[in-house]
């Protein structure tokens, strides 16, 4: 009775899940074994499906003869930037939010929500006109701010659900002991909301290290990202796969592993606010 | 009452009851002047550049044409494929998304020993970088060595290798599936948080009175996570309409205009041509045009923090 049960559960259940997940993955894992395949295999019989044609090969050349070590770099100065820029302007408003009743706090949040919807093709255009007058086209900095128009509307967003989870009576008992709104903020509120902060810290990190358009349009020479290096790897008469996935497989790592860690909480967080606003 | 003659007691508390009203302001100063800076002055900007004829090569030639650039847009055929596009883009990639990640999510909320590494792993497509994303998929495509023309070809369901990207009637379809793929983890891990807040109680009621499986999803299911699919839809109809970055690796618009999306092609005029005023005057239109939908899911999520 409970073998067929089981052998019922793996044929409605386990089965088509199987599918679902292979499904999701099997492109990445495509890319994997492409960039594990030297690129005379490759051009000859094709992707290597056993671990006997596999090499570092790629990988060596990617490290060796292209930038790429170079551009993570500004990938994590850039991603890092982002979420230090986003979290720094973004808890002491989220606080606001969720603790005080103000003329305007409808109108503002809305106006942090409205932002997160604007098509990224509006402001790019002007952002790159803007940036070229003041000469930090080309730079982290520039690039840092681009992506705090992402960043900055959805850690309001994501802070002020994580605070306002927080009792108030906390911070007020702490203000009648004798300290100030900031000193509660610091001393009470902060270290309670840091699991918050912390998931929204990494997602502003991926947003920021995935992001491809601005790095495109507002980098260049001196500052190219992993997301627009990986593109400048197709070569110029021919595509070289092997080495392009390499670079596809090495500029993914970072977030995914990241995601991966974070993924129970990140996804706590996001469903909160989508469910309950 | 002047402050001379109240006890300095009495004027600490005037003095925290206006700082107290003031607070919220100037904790939110940093934020707000940030995005005034970077958002909105630039969305001004964008603004009153369309009304501009402004080739960025040469400034020097700009010179003011009111709605010229909107006239020109009305006129322009390409605009009109470009629209086309968009709503195929939204109509068919959306629904695909929530359809798979709906199926998705109702597998997942039963429960079998390797659920928590299912969930996992699902979401991985929703992690990359969407220029792995589109790279991967041209690569899977490659009419000559692509391991998806491989398999069909093998499986005798095509006879010989199809030009996906490359064909004018295949590409679109071709990069609404990548996104389809892209996409459909958030919709199952939406709903999967909302299948998991509907009582267990309505569904032991419905079978003790019979209810079959499907008059269970369609009575209580269905009703249950409603609100999410309208949430979630919303908010990926949004993100749908605005994604450009996918499409313009894998095929960069073309063949010809067949995958040129409104941003897309806002993006390519001022890209390629440097024609900012046109470029931008596209853009306007093309977030005037979505604005019907941000206005939805902006009552919605306000009316939510209302409560």
């Amino acid at each position: 009775m409970t073998q067929q049960s089981t052998f019922r559960r793996i044929i409605t259940t386990d089965l088509p899940v199987l599918l679902i997940v292979l499904f999701a993955m099997a492109p990445f894992v495509w890319m994997i074994l492409t960039s594990l395949t030297p690129t005379a295999t490759l051009s000859a019989t094709g992707v290597s499906l056993s671990p006997m044609g596999w090499s570092m090969d790629n990988y060596v050349r990617l490290i060796e003869q292209t930038s790429f070590l170079k551009n993570m770099l500004d990938s994590l100065i850039i991603a890092g930037g982002t979420v230090v820029v986003g979290l720094l302007v973004s808890v002491t408003a989220a606080y606001a939010f969720s603790r005080f009743r103000f003329t305007g706090r409808k109108l503002l949040m809305m106006q942090f929500l409205l932002i997160n919807m604007f098509p990224i093709v509006l402001l790019i255009l002007p952002l790159f006109v803007l940036m070229r007058s003041v000469g930090i086209l080309d730079t982290h900095f520039g690039l840092i701010l681009a992506n705090a128009t992402v960043a900055i509307p959805f850690a309001v967003w994501m802070l002020t659900s994580y605070i306002a989870a927080i009792p108030k009576s906390l911070d007020e008992a702490a203000m009648t002991d004798g300290c100030s709104r900031l000193t509660a903020l610091r001393k009470v509120v902060l270290p309670l909301t840091m699991p918050g902060i912390i998931s929204t810290g990494i997602y502003i990190f991926i947003t920021a290290w995935n992001e491809y358009l601005y790095a495109l349009t507002l980098g260049g020479r001196n500052v190219r990202p992993v997301t627009v290096a990986i593109q400048t790897l197709i070569g110029e008469y021919q595509i070289e796969w092997g080495l392009l996935a390499a670079g596809a497989v090495v500029g993914a790592m970072p977030a995914t592993i990241l995601f991966l860690l974070v993924q129970r909480r990140l996804i706590g967080g996001l469903t909160q606010g989508a469910v309950k606003g | 009452m002047s402050l001379s003659n109240t006890s300095p007691l009495q004027r600490h508390w005037v003095f925290a009851w206006r700082s107290e009203r003031l607070l919220p302001y100037l904790l939110l100063a940093p934020a707000v002047v940030v995005t005034l800076v970077i958002v909105f002055m630039p969305m001004v900007q964008a603004v009153w550049t369309s009304f501009y004829d402004l080739i960025l090569f040469k400034p020097n030639a700009s010179k003011f044409v009111g709605f010229g650039n909107y006239v020109k847009l009305f006129n322009d055929p390409v605009f009109w494929t470009a629209l086309w596009n968009t709503l195929l883009w939204i109509g068919l990639t959306v629904p695909l998304q929530m359809g798979l990640g709906l199926l998705a999510a109702l597998l997942l909320n039963r429960e079998f020993p390797w659920r928590g590494l299912a969930r996992a792993l699902i979401i991985i497509p929703w992690a990359l970088p969407s220029v792995v994303i589109a790279l991967m998929w041209r690569w899977i495509y490659d009419p000559n060595t692509g391991v998806l023309n491989d398999i069909l070809v093998y499986l005798s369901i095509v006879q010989t290798a199809v030009p996906w990207l490359a064909d004018p009637d295949v590409a679109i379809y071709a990069i609404i599936a990548t996104l389809t793929w892209q996409g459909f983890p958030f919709f199952a891990v939406m709903i999967l948080a909302g299948l998991q807040g509907i009582p267990k109680s309505q569904y032991e009621a419905a079978s003790i009175d019979g209810a079959s499986a499907w008059r269970q999803f369609i009575h209580i299911t269905l009703p249950g996570i409603a609100p999410v699919l309208a949430t979630a839809g919303l908010l990926r109809v949004i993100w749908v309409a605005n994604s450009m970055d996918v499409i313009f690796v894998m095929t960069g618009g073309g063949p010809g205009y067949a995958t040129h999306t409104l941003p897309l092609y806002a993006f390519i005029k001022a890209r390629q041509n440097l024609d900012f005023g046109y470029g931008t005057s596209i853009a306007v239109t093309f977030t005037i045009l979505l604005g019907a939908f941000v206005v939805l899911y902006l009552a919605r999520t306000m009316r939510e923090v209302e409560r």
